[in-house]
């Protein structure tokens, strides 16, 4: 069904959409953190979107394969983000 | 001839292997991967300056499945600029960092940067773009973070923040033109690229990304921090290359890739945030009262020349008169790098060596450390764009282009620019001659001060007065 393929898209525009507005406005760095990863979550859903070629059909392999390596560096940047905030953490406490 | 361009991303990312792998031999092992590397990037200049662009397929796999390289006279002269830019700052950071873990946290990320660095400028498709644009953000940041102060890890954060909502933002407008074109591609993209509702909102997202990522005015906002707060070879590369592979990108795409889809008006605002960068820039530069702050914004301000140069280039017909001002842009470019890299590496000297880069306490260092003193007014000169720097030839190139399309207003900026350079490097150089009556003793420091006298004189010298090539080399396009 197009509809799906159209559904998935526009999910993936608004999370992208809210993505962005959290990761602007948020003073908090771990909601910032969280906001860019919803923002992943966006961009991933929309590339999922492009891959569906109709019932029945085999998907687009390369939108996947994107999606794949997009996550892999989502999580490692995500790590660095955390370590990098932790040790903020840990140097305020230190006074 | 033709596997140059493997080589490239494959040695520098050998080096930071064994560098990770045997700690104790790490700065050995960086050093001799520079000069291979190096050697590398002037085989690669002279195979496309008598062969023409280069391609690779990794592995033989075909476009479309495999990665393809492609090398053409801008990626290569950025390519030669990065190696002779990373090669001296690797020579002064062997001495910069002198404790074992230091070195052995830095080596193998600065060789990740430069692996990263090298892949970006020989990608070919738009994913292998994004993927190498998430790496050079990780490496540069991780290498950011090692000032280990506050300060720094701070400025850090930020920058790995900013530099993620630009890769989602680029990789977001990846994914509209995949929907649109079925192909990532850049040479089959500028072919089938047309205005319409599919390449507006993808360029709009994918400028946006990078044009924080180049940190131009008004969202340089996180690279003062980050590029003052870093280890001096840090900064130097940051400052000289990393902003700049975002701002090749931004080249890339607006003038060859989505060539069809820019209008004037668009082209317009870009030059309208390089003029509000220059002045901002400079006129904060002006008023910084740290050293490496002075660079950084200075950093902003040469940034925004270099888009002064997108509404000339998109008002002038197909030929000379532009190919003259697109290498004037390249040159500008180039003399930037080697510059701010040098000046970078001069003031990491001042600070080793006098405990501080406050710029109002300078006075006496050009008794202290003549050569490093030396290094810095080079490189102002190249900054300020006098002549025979480089950049005199590029910014003459932005200034022409200015008359020549009736757009008169670039030239003011570009004026006003150019006089806040100046003061701001008169104002530095003003207290380092101020006399003391007792100086310490002069030191120079041959390994330490001769990387930033070379790259300083790269760029006010040999750029200006042996440049011509550079136009030659331009007209190489895939």
């Amino acid at each position: 069904m197009l509809t799906t393929q159209i559904l998935y898209a526009l999910a993936g525009c608004v999370l992208l959409a809210l993505g962005v507005r959290g990761a602007l406005l948020h003073a908090s760095v771990l909601l910032r953190i969280v906001a860019i990863n919803i923002m992943g979550a966006g961009v991933f859903l929309l590339l999922i979107a492009v891959a569906y070629r109709g019932p029945g059909l085999a998907a687009d392999p390369v939108p996947h394969a994107l999606v794949l390596t997009g996550i892999v560096v989502a999580v490692s940047a995500t790590a660095l983000a955390l370590a990098l905030a932790r040790r903020l953490q840990v140097e305020r406490d230190d006074g | 001839m033709a596997d140059t361009p493997i080589w490239l991303v494959a040695l520098p990312l050998a080096g930071a292997l064994a560098a990770l792998l045997l700690p104790r031999l790490a700065t050995a092992a960086a050093i001799v991967t520079g000069l291979l590397t190096t050697v590398a990037a002037g085989v690669l200049l002279f195979g496309v300056a008598t062969q023409g662009a280069l391609h690779y397929e990794i592995g033989g796999w075909t476009a479309g499945l495999g990665i393809m390289l492609r090398a053409d006279g801008l990626s290569t002269l950025l390519l030669l600029m990065t190696a002779l830019v990373v090669l001296a700052a690797s020579i002064y950071a062997s001495t910069y960092f002198r404790k074992t873990y230091e070195r052995a946290r830095f080596w193998p990320l600065w060789l990740l940067l430069w692996t990263s660095l090298n892949a970006l400028l020989l990608s070919g498709d738009l994913f292998n773009i994004y993927v190498t644009l998430e790496l050079l953000g990780l490496s540069a940041v991780a290498l950011a973070s090692l000032g280990g102060k506050r300060a720094a890890v701070e400025a850090a954060l930020r920058y790995l923040l900013v530099g993620l909502l630009g890769s989602m933002l680029f990789l977001a407008g990846v994914g509209l033109i995949y929907a649109g074109y079925g192909t990532l591609d850049l040479t089959v993209l500028a072919r089938v690229l047309e205005p319409g509702p599919v390449a507006w909102p993808a360029l709009a997202l994918m400028s946006s990304g990078l044009l924080l990522k180049t940190a131009l005015f008004p969202l340089h906002f996180w690279l003062p921090p980050a590029h003052a707060s870093a280890p001096a070879p840090v900064s130097a590369v940051l400052s000289a290359l990393v902003v700049k592979a975002a701002f090749y990108l931004v080249l890339r795409l607006w003038l060859d890739v989505f060539a069809n889809v820019i209008t004037p008006a668009s082209a317009n605002l870009l030059g309208l945030l390089g003029a509000g960068a220059v002045l901002w820039g400079s006129w904060q530069a002006l008023r910084a009262e740290r050293l490496k702050l002075l660079a950084a914004y200075s950093t902003v301000a040469q940034l925004g020349y270099l888009f002064l140069f997108f509404p000339l280039l998109l008002a002038l017909p197909a030929g000379p008169d532009r190919d003259l001002a697109a290498g004037g842009l390249a040159m500008l470019a180039l003399t930037h790098g080697f510059a701010k890299a040098g000046l970078f590496l001069a003031i990491g000297i001042i600070q080793q060596r006098c405990g501080h880069d406050t710029i109002r306490e300078l006075d006496g260092t050009a008794q202290h450390l003549p050569a490093t003193t030396f290094a810095i007014a080079l490189a102002g000169v190249a900054l300020v764009g006098l002549p025979p720097s480089g950049a005199f030839l590029g910014k003459w190139q932005l200034l022409a282009g200015a008359v020549d399309t009736g757009q008169w207003w670039w030239l003011v900026v570009t004026v006003a620019g150019s006089l806040l350079a100046a003061a701001y490097i008169f104002r530095v150089l003003g207290h380092a001659f101020g006399h003391r009556p007792y100086p310490n003793q002069p030191v120079t420091v041959a390994r330490e001060e001769w990387p930033a006298l070379l790259l300083s004189a790269m760029a006010a010298l040999v750029l200006g007065l042996a440049g011509a090539p550079v136009w030659g080399l331009l007209e190489i396009s895939t």
